[in-house]
This record gives C-alpha cells, sequence and structure tokens, in this order.
C-alpha cells in the first residue's frame, strides 16, 4: 500500500523528517518499500486564471490568451488546449520555469505571435501518464500562488509492505494510529457525521450466509450526479495511493478504504431487481465482473445477488451488470463486513486480487461499517449531491469475530524476551496502541481492538511489546545450550569425502533443477513412470527427473556449446520415481565425462577419456569405503551395449550404474564426442566397512605368474571370482597384469595374465606347496570357467 | 721391497693415473686386488717362503697393496665427484613448466556456503538433518500454522502435484517432521533444496535454504539474537552490523526480519541494498505455540527459536555474484571461479 505522507501527517504529526518517520515504521514492522517524491522535480509554475482567449490568426488549433498570473500585467500565452475556456484556472508556467525531464520554458514565438509561457496539463506537470487537455484547477485557487505550494505536491509517497497480520495499517488511520504510539503522540480520527435522511426508500436486505457476513448495511442515496468532477484533494490523494480517478461514486468508496480501511460498493440501483441478498453461489450459476470476465461460480463462492441473479462476488469485486456509470442517477452503497475466512482463497482462485479481497481476507475492523457508510455517504452528496435514505444494517452477532480478552503473564515475558519490563511500561504500550488492561495477580487481561485481527495468544501479546519497545533495544544473550556429545558414525561416510574425492579427481560439482524437460527424461529413461508437476513454470522444467543424468548432460550441453571440449560433472541430489504408486525419493550420485583424459598438458600425448578412466573413478570412490562391489555388464538403454557396467554390492544389492551414453542418444541430444556416465545410489555408496584388523605374517610372500587362455565371453572378474571362490588361505591378492588377443592365441579366445601373492600366517611357503596350490587353482579354473594354462 | 713389486706398484699407479671413470678404475681394481689379481697373487706366492721371510715380505707386500689401496680410494672419490657433477648437470630441468596429470576441480557454491553455515552451527552441537522435497501439504503449511486459506500461502507461489503434495516451498517441514520423531532439547540444521513457482531476474524456482531451530526448556528471543548474531559475524569473518526487524511467519511468534549493514557498500547506500545501507537476510522467531501443538511439545515446558536463511543469497553477497541465474547454468566458467 502506498500513501501521501502529508495525509498522514494530517493525522499526527511528530517532528521527526521523513526518513526517521520510514525508520520508525520500518523497526515497528511496518516495512517501508520506497519513499518516492508525490511529485517530480519542477519550477516556476503558478496559479493562472484565463482573461481572455481569441484565435490564432494563423493556426486553427492555438488560441492566443491573456492570463492573469498574480502580476500587475497579465500575460500572453498560446495554448492549443481544446478545453481551454475564459475564466479557467489552471497550472501557468512562467518564463523561466523548469517543467519535469529538465524542460525550459522561454519567451517564443508560435507562428507569429508571441507566448510568455506555457498553460500546463497534467502530464505535463508529471502528475498523470496522459491527459485530454489542460489541467483544470478549483474556481477558488488562488491566482499567482506556486502550484506545487497550492497542490501541495512537495511531499512524499511512501510505500508500506504490510505482513498479512497487519490489515490494520492498510489505511492511513491504521498508520497514523502506530505514528502515534510509536511518538507517544495523541491522534484524532476523521470526524464523521450523520448525513440527514431525506427519503425513507429502502431495499430489504437478506443474509442467507450470516457466518461469511456477520453484517451487511447498505442504504439507497438518489439523484446523485455521476458526472460531477471529483475535487482535486481527493483526486490528489487517491493518485499518491496510487489509484486512478474514476468518477466520485467509485472515487469516494477508494477514498474511505484508504481513509478507513473499509471497502464499499455502490451498485447502480436502477439495474437492481427486487431486494439484496448475500448467500452462497449455485452450482450452475455464473456472474460478470466489472473486469469483463465471467466467471463460473459454485458454492463456495460468496455472493450478492438481487433477487434474479448474482450481482457481485462479496467482498471481492462488483458485477458488470449493476455497475454504475456516467448515466447513474441512484446508487445502493454497501457496507460489510465478510468474514476473512468466506474471502480467504476465494480471489486467488478466479485469478483475482483486488484492494477490496486483500483487505478483508486479511480482516477488516467488524465495528467499523456504521462509521463508514457514515463517512462515504457524506463525501458522495457533497460532491455528487443526492439525498441518502435510511440505513438497513444486518448483524448477526453471534457471528461476529469475538474479541476475548487475552492473558499476558508476567513471568512469560521474561521467559518469553528475555527481560523484565516494569508493569507500568508494559500497561503503557498496550493503552497507547488502543487495547483494554485489566490487571490481575500474576499479569493483565488485554483486549485487543476490533481491529487487531493478530492478537489471539499470549505470544501475540508479546510481540507487541517487544515491537513497541524496539526488537533492537532488546537484549542479546550468548547461548548456553546443552550439550551432549554427537556419536562419530563410522559404518556411514560422509557425502562431503566422496564429494571431495570426486573434486580431487577434476570433477566440477553442479547443481541442476529437479525438474526437467520431459524430452530428455524420456530419452534417457523411456521406461520410468514420471512425477509430473500440476503447474510448471514452462514445459522444460515439467517432470520430476528420476535420473540425475538429465540435468548433467544438458549441463555438459551447455558446456560444449561454448566451446568447452572437456567437461567433467558430478552431482548429487534427490531423483523421484513413482513405484507401485508410491513417490520415492531416492538420493543419487552421478557423474558425466567427455572429452580428454587430461587436460591439455606437455610431455603426455592427449587422448580421450574412456570407460576405464571413469571405472579408476568409481574404484577409488568405492576404496573409501572399503566395500567390494562387482562391475556386471549389463544393457541399459541410456547406455552402450557393450560398455555399460551395473554395480552390484556383495550382499547383491544394485547401487549403479557406468557406462558410455548410447550413440543414438548421443547424437539425438547433440553431442560430437562420446559421453561416459554413472550414477549411484548415494545410501548405498556411504556404506562403510569398519577394518577389523588382522594379524601380519612373519613369513614371506610369493608370487606366481599365470598365463590363461579363455573364451572370449569369461571376463575378467568372473577368473578372479572364481579363483578368490577358492579355499585357499594362503592366497593373498590376484592381480591381472595383461590381456592378450592375436598370434599364438586362437580366434574366439584370449589370454589373461594374472600374478597371484600367496603368504602363509604359520610358516614359509615350500616350493612344493606354492606348486601343489596352483595346481588346485589351475584345476578350478579348468573345471569352472574351461581356462587353460598357455603355452 | 722387491723389484718386482715395485714394477707392480708403479704400474698400478701409472694405470689408476690414467683411468677416466668408475667403470675403468673398477677394472684396475680386479686387475690388482681382485681373486687373480697382481698382488692377491704376490701373497699367495708368500707361501713357498719360510716362515721367517714370509712375515716380512707380507709386510712388504701389504705397505705397496695399502699404498695402491689408497690411491685407488682417492681415485675413486674423485671420480664419483665428476659423475655425480656431470648427472646433475644433465639432469637439470625447467622447474616453471606445468606440472602434469589430472587437475583438481570444485565444489559448487552453493555446497561451499552450506558447508561454512553447518560448520558454523555444527561447532555448537546443531544436528545436520535432512528431509523430502516432496513434501505433503500438511507438512509444508498446515503443521506450520498456515491453514488452507492463509493469505500466507499466496506468498508462497506453491508448485503442485495434487491438492495435497507439494514441492516443498521452504525448508520448514523439516522442523516438523523433526519434533514428531524427537523429543527435546534439540538443536537442528535443516539445509536442502526448496521451490516456489517463480522466476525472473531475482528469483529461480529452485533455490537452497537453511533452517534451523533449537527447543529446551529456557530459550528466550535473547538467545535467538545472540545465535543470529554470532552466526552472521562468524559466516562474514566481520564484527558486521545487525538489526533485528518485526515481521511476520505464522509459524514463529515475535517474528523477525533480519538485516544486516550492507557488506558491498558498508552500509553507506548501493545498488545492491537499494541506497538503504541494510541488506535482509534471514528471517527468524520464537517457535509458534501452534506449532508446538501440532508436535505434541508442551509449549509452557518449552520454548525455541527456528530461523530460515537463503543460501544463494548469503553466497553471493560473500562473493559479489550480481546474478542467481547464474548459479544453475552450470557454465564451467563461472563454477571454476570458486574452486
Amino acid at each position: 500500500m502506498q500513501i501521501s505522507e502529508a495525509w498522514l501527517r494530517s493525522y499526527v504529526n511528530p517532528e521527526i523528517s521523513t526518513e526517521i518517520l520510514v525508520e520508525q515504521l520500518t523497526m515497528a514492522g511496518l516495512e517501508i518499500d520506497s519513499v518516492n517524491p508525490a511529485a517530480a522535480k519542477f519550477s516556476g509554475v503558478v496559479v493562472g486564471q484565463v482573461i481572455s482567449m481569441h484565435q490564432h490568426p494563423d493556426a486553427d488549433r492555438l488560441r492566443v490568451c491573456l492570463v492573469a498570473v498574480g502580476e500587475a500585467e497579465p500575460l500572453q500565452i498560446v495554448c492549443g488546449a481544446s478545453n481551454v475556456r475564459v475564466g479557467l484556472k489552471i497550472p501557468a508556467a512562467l518564463c523561466g520555469a523548469v517543467l519535469p525531464g529538465e524542460f525550459k520554458i522561454k519567451k517564443s514565438k508560435l507562428r507569429g505571435e508571441e507566448s510568455f509561457g506555457m498553460l500546463c496539463s497534467e502530464k505535463e506537470l508529471g502528475l498523470a501518464t496522459d491527459a485530454n487537455g489542460l489541467m483544470e484547477l478549483a474556481d477558488d485557487a488562488p491566482v499567482g500562488v506556486d502550484i506545487r505550494d497550492y497542490l501541495a505536491l512537495n511531499d512524499a509517497i511512501i510505500e508500506v509492505d504490510l505482513t498479512p497480520n497487519r490489515a490494520d495499517c492498510l489505511c492511513v488511520e491504521g498508520l497514523a494510529r502506530e505514528v502515534a504510539v510509536l511518538n507517544k503522540m495523541d491522534w484524532l480520527p476523521t470526524q464523521v457525521i450523520s448525513a440527514p435522511i431525506s427519503h425513507q426508500d429502502v431495499l430489504t436486505v437478506t443474509v442467507e450466509a450470516t457466518d461469511a457476513c456477520p453484517r451487511y448495511l447498505g442504504r439507497l442515496i438518489k439523484e446523485v450526479n455521476a458526472k460531477a468532477v471529483t475535487p482535486l484533494w481527493m483526486r490528489e490523494r487517491l493518485r499518491r495511493s496510487g489509484l486512478k480517478s474514476l468518477g466520485p461514486l467509485v472515487d469516494v468508496t477508494n477514498y474511505v478504504m484508504l481513509e478507513l480501511g473499509q471497502p464499499l460498493h455502490v451498485f447502480d440501483a436502477e439495474k437492481l431487481a427486487g431486494g439484496i441478498t448475500v448467500r452462497w453461489a449455485n452450482a450452475d450459476e455464473s456472474v460478470a465482473l466489472l473486469n469483463n470476465q465471467v466467471i463460473k461460480l459454485d458454492n463456495e463462492a460468496l455472493v450478492i445477488a438481487d433477487d434474479k441473479q448474482a450481482l457481485a462476488l462479496a467482498g471481492i469485486m462488483g458485477g458488470s451488470d449493476s455497475a454504475i456509470n456516467d448515466e447513474t442517477r441512484s446508487v445502493f452503497l454497501e457496507c460489510a463486513y465478510f468474514a476473512p475466512h468466506a474471502i480467504a482463497g476465494k480471489a486467488r482462485r478466479f485469478g483475482l486480487h483486488t484492494d477490496s479481497s486483500h483487505r478483508f481476507e486479511r480482516g477488516v475492523d467488524a465495528t467499523l461499517q456504521t462509521r463508514a457508510i457514515e463517512r462515504a455517504t457524506q463525501l458522495l452528496i457533497d460532491i455528487a449531491g443526492g439525498g441518502a435514505g435510511p440505513i438497513t444494517e444486518v448483524t448477526t452477532t453471534a457471528a461476529l469475530p469475538q474479541r476475548e480478552a487475552v492473558l499476558l503473564r508476567r513471568l512469560r515475558i521474561e521467559k518469553t524476551l528475555g527481560i523484565a519490563l516494569a508493569d507500568e511500561h508494559v500497561i503503557d504500550i498496550f493503552q497507547r496502541l488502543g487495547m483494554a488492561v485489566q490487571t490481575q495477580a500474576d499479569g493483565w487481561q488485554i483486549s485487543p481492538p476490533g481491529f487487531r485481527f493478530d492478537i489471539a495468544i499470549e505470544a501475540d501479546l508479546i510481540e507487541e511489546i517487544a515491537r513497541i519497545y524496539g526488537y533492537n533495544n532488546l537484549p542479546s544473550s550468548s547461548l548456553l545450550m546443552r550439550s551432549e556429545l554427537s556419536t562419530a558414525t563410522e559404518a556411514v561416510l560422509d557425502i562431503d569425502r566422496v564429494k571431495d574425492l570426486l573434486v580431487d579427481r577434476g570433477y566440477q560439482e553442479a547443481i541442476t533443477y529437479s525438474f526437467v524437460d520431459e524430452d530428455i527424461q524420456k530419452a534417457v529413461a523411456p521406461e520410468t513412470d514420471v512425477i509430473r508437476l500440476k503447474n510448471p513454470i514452462s514445459s522444460e522444467l515439467a517432470v520430476m527427473r528420476t535420473t540425475l543424468w538429465c540435468g548433467l548432460l544438458k549441463a555438459a550441453l551447455y558446456n560444449t556449446n561454448r566451446q568447452q571440449n572437456r567437461v567433467r560433472l558430478f552431482e548429487s541430489g534427490l531423483c523421484f520415481n513413482k513405484i507401485d504408486g508410491e513417490t520415492q525419493q531416492q538420493k543419487m550420485l552421478a557423474g558425466l565425462v567427455l572429452g580428454d583424459a587430461y587436460s591439455e598438458q606437455w610431455g603426455e600425448q592427449s587422448r580421450k577419456v574412456d570407460f576405464f578412466d571413469i571405472k579408476a573413478d568409481l574404484q577409488a570412490l568405492f576404496s573409501l569405503t572399503g566395500c567390494e562391489v562387482q562391475y556386471v555388464s549389463a544393457q541399459q538403454s541410456a547406455l552402450h551395449p557393450g560398455q555399460t557396467a551395473e554395480i552390484i554390492a556383495s550382499d547383491g544389492k544394485k547401487i549403479g550404474w557406468l557406462g558410455m551414453l548410447h550413440p543414438n542418444l548421443e547424437k539425438q541430444l547433440g553431442f560430437d564426442t562420446p559421453v561416459f556416465l554413472f550414477e549411484l545410489d548415494q545410501n548405498l555408496v556411504l556404506n562403510k566397512q569398519i577394518p577389523v584388523f588382522k594379524v601380519l605374517s612373519k613369513y614371506p610372500s610369493v608370487r606366481r605368474d599365470l598365463a590363461l587362455i579363455v573364451k572370449e565371453d569369461v571376463s575378467a572378474s568372473e577368473i578372479i571370482n572364481c579363483i578368490k571362490s577358492s579355499a585357499e588361505t594362503a592366497l593373498q591378492e590376484v592381480i591381472i597384469f595383461d590381456v592378450y588377443r592375436g598370434k599364438g592365441v586362437e580366434e574366439g579366445s584370449k589370454s589373461i595374465a594374472l600374478s597371484l601373492i600367496m603368504q602363509d600366517d604359520t610358516q614359509t611357503l615350500t616350493e612344493s606347496e606354492i606348486e601343489a596350490i596352483v595346481g588346485r587353482l589351475l584345476a578350478l579354473l579348468n573345471n569352472e570357467k574351461n581356462a587353460k594354462l598357455r603355452d | 721391497m722387491s723389484v718386482i713389486l715395485e714394477e707392480i706398484l708403479a704400474q698400478a699407479l701409472q694405470e689408476l693415473a690414467a683411468v677416466h671413470d668408475l667403470n675403468e678404475l673398477d677394472k684396475v681394481r680386479v686387475q690388482y686386488l681382485g681373486k687373480k689379481g697382481l698382488f692377491t697373487l704376490q701373497m699367495k706366492e708368500l707361501g713357498s717362503l719360510d716362515p721367517d721371510q714370509r712375515r716380512s715380505a707380507g709386510q712388504i707386500i701389504n705397505q705397496a697393496k695399502d699404498q695402491f689401496q689408497q690411491q685407488l680410494e682417492a681415485c675413486k672419490a674423485q671420480l664419483e665427484d665428476i659423475a655425480l657433477s656431470q648427472r646433475l648437470a644433465s639432469e637439470r630441468i625447467d622447474v616453471s613448466l606445468p606440472g602434469r596429470g589430472q587437475s583438481v576441480a570444485g565444489l559448487h557454491p552453493v555446497t561451499t556456503t552450506l558447508r561454512r553455515i553447518s560448520k558454523i552451527f555444527a561447532s555448537v552441537g546443531f544436528k545436520v538433518v535432512e528431509g523430502p522435497e516432496i513434501e505433503d501439504d500438511y507438512h509444508n503449511f498446515e503443521a506450520l500454522n498456515i491453514p488452507e486459506s492463509h493469505p500466507a500461502r499466496a506468498m508462497h507461489d506453491t508448485f503442485y502435484f495434487d491438492a495435497h503434495t507439494v514441492l516443498r516451498t521452504h525448508t520448514s517441514p523439516v522442523q516438523i517432521r523433526t519434533m514428531e520423531s524427537e523429543k527435546p532439547p534439540l538443536k537442528v540444521i535443516a539445509p536442502g533444496r526448496v521451490y516456489r513457482c517463480d522466476s525472473d531476474i531475482t528469483h529461480t524456482p529452485m533455490f537452497h535454504q537453511v533452517e534451523g531451530f533449537l527447543v529446551d526448556t529456557d530459550v528466550s528471543f535473547a538467545d535467538l539474537k545472540g545465535v543470529v548474531y554470532e552466526f552472521l559475524r562468524a559466516f562474514f569473518e566481520k564484527d558486521i552490523q545487525v538489526r533485528f526487524r518485526p515481521s511476520y511467519f505464522p509459524f514463529t511468534e515475535p517474528s523477525a526480519e533480519v538485516d544486516i549493514e550492507c557488506v558491498m557498500c558498508d552500509g553507506k547506500g548501493c545498488r545492491v541494498c537499494s541506497q538503504t545501507g541494510w541488506l535482509e537476510v534471514m528471517g527468524c522467531g520464537m517457535i509458534h505455540p501452534e506449532v508446538f501443538k501440532a508436535v505434541n511439545i508442551d509449549s509452557e515446558h518449552y520454548s525455541g527459536f527456528a530461523f530460515g536463511m537463503g543460501v544463494e543469497r548469503l553466497a553471493m553477497l560473500r562473493y559479489g555474484i550480481n546474478d542467481l541465474r547464474l548459479f544453475f547454468e552450470n557454465d564451467l566458467k563461472f563454477l571454476e571461479q570458486f574452486n
């Protein structure tokens, strides 16, 4: 909400600068977003009056005017505005004036006629974005007075960013009340005088939805002049609050809303059929709103209806069928209290947000309606004439918000704020805030006023004390906390350690969006069900990722498209899967590598990264946990069928995948080089083996090298697993040191050279014992894997 | 000394003088001192002499042998010196050439920032807890005292899956989940991704928050102020000005917004702080009794505070990053600046 500082100060005017005032409000929880001048910078413009005028001899659209500007002689000024006329009072810029935009006014000649200044429109003074002719001033405007003084333009527009609990400050009186409290001053609310009743006509008002509308006031005002001009002072106050003048009937309701915080509505009484009913809408009903939107209603929408149809969305927006216009002669003025629960969320449902709904859903003072309708009546009749009928009021007392006293315990203040306050101080704060205070033994019963919807529990009262006392004046303590020693879980590796390892091995950490483009998601994991957002921000961020690869591939492309030919990325985060209708959120760790194995460097031939480079990184990662994993050749739709390994833990759990991006996908996504990927279940990766000490053997170890011939389809890990499955206790380690194909090895077979490291805990192994071990292993390998010793 | 011995010695010394390298030197050594060396043979011939003569002749041979050996050692030392200086000269390299091998990369600045935040709080015993990102309406809103029609919901721009399932809009649901399963005293921070349906120059639809809360029997607003002050000073490594302003969150009461003196202009006023000299960095407050009620903690007995901060915002202030969107583009040129 924005408001004129001068308007605020007309209620309470502490002797402090704008800057201090703004600081005061901000520090009291009414955050001031901005302070702007009420008018752009200009000077040399005074109130002028056209004394006489005649047609310009050489220009159809120009008039030559004599304008009184409070000096001895009137000035001749040439003017092209269509509304210029004798007697009109207007802003006149004198020679030497500077208008907004550093526009200097000089004596000039227009088609041969001398002009000693310029008559101004609101636009030319920076008071409006567009204008239709000259700005017309009131007849009693004093000629010669500086227009800035006359219009009180040396004012600031203060924009308050109110939190939802402080609806009471969505009006000038509310802010004035706060300023008065903060400066320990008195303030005077606007004096409202009841309008005389000039006719007895009424509309029947029926409130069906009494919970939603505990109070409804209305009255007929007849014979109004909808074409009357809203006085400048009101237009200026509205303008400074960011509202356009829309004719006196609407202006008055807006003005009272800004002044008192009560939204009102005017219906064109001649367009109403019968009486007024406040009710829930029917399921098949619709209403045409003032913004030309036609909305379909349901029984959760509160409407104002006449005997025929729904007229308006209660507390949100009026309807076009009953709208006032220039021809309106008789109005029905509505001033109601709608309960927050009846309005809250409703406007949003229909994509609406209005000044009225904003206030009702946060809470309007339920005691305000009589005063507000009288104030609006008074202003309306002052400006647009007409006569008021009696007020029809329907109040359901039981449905009105109950403002119960809240107990504030003395001890609780200290317990919550860490400071004890003197009783008088506490009482003073609440009294100044307009709350009734009743002292009792352990504290006070405090009754919040009708406009404070946010005071419901003790904590709310304590916040008020803190707020007025000043948050910054409250003590700050060095926390003395109960401490317990934390456990040092050794069986779970810290993810930070894994991230550090990847970083040290040249992987840059990426963070990509958890929602991804469905196309990439489909391409990478075509057979996986996705979880779709109902209201995505764009189609590129529409489904939850089932794999981190979606984001990493996109990030890699972003970089390859920017001349990066070597990319190493990893990410850790949740992936989202629908499994048997249940949403699974699984923490994953994934990596992507493409381009050269090493950054360009001297002394080493550059080469592209391959499967085993990434595998080495994963092996390093698993060596952190001490857990043995198997890399099993497998199929994954996103990966190259011949370069895919599924990673399996010793207990058979599937940890993840490692492989080359399928060449089809590589092409489809727009890569021009092979891409290698891995993705691991983070929780399984972090399972750590706690080491168990084994006695060191005092006896020497021996090494025997073997070259085995096996068929191509026998994998290295099968050979190693076969050897490890033997019961040879002396066998310590098996190392593959060569794989050979070609001359001397039959087609379809390969030679695997391996070393066996043997050592016994109790003795030095003899040659014959070693031979026996090797012999048993060869027999086993021959038996299980058809491996033969190479000649 | 016999003539023969003298000749042998003279010849030996002569050959020694002509040696060029350690190889030749070793040959000379073998020729005179090896198993079949000339001095060795001389010693062997002693056996044919009388025992009387044997002794003195032996001494003489040993003298000659010693003389040769001394010379040999001197020669060896000299040659070793030469060989060493040759090796040193030939092995000279340009140490300014870059090293080889895998280069080291870095963590994302958000992770670095999160780690610093976690480390500061862990040092006084806060435990790190995480929660789900697809969250139910109850934990994200209801239990936090934000009922269905509450105006605060409009401020959240929520991503929905269905009427009851959302992407969490803040890390506060972790507060609820933790208090549901654990009893006070609690000292927890909850870092993580959060989501808002909003995207423009200052908003990304995903960002990170750290929620922190403490529940115990005697926790006051003064404790909250103390923790926040100390944290901000530790984070920015500077005795920074901090102010608390009343604010509103449905799940705390009293609630506060925390501003720090603008770190870009030292509070003088600049574009980043909209000329105010202050920057909003976190929201906090005393945990609302309704929240305690939702998790069955007696608010008469226990009290607590909670705070929440935006990680990207802190990272931007710390490192002077001027565009939020850079965090999620993953441009290597951006990321590598934080290695």
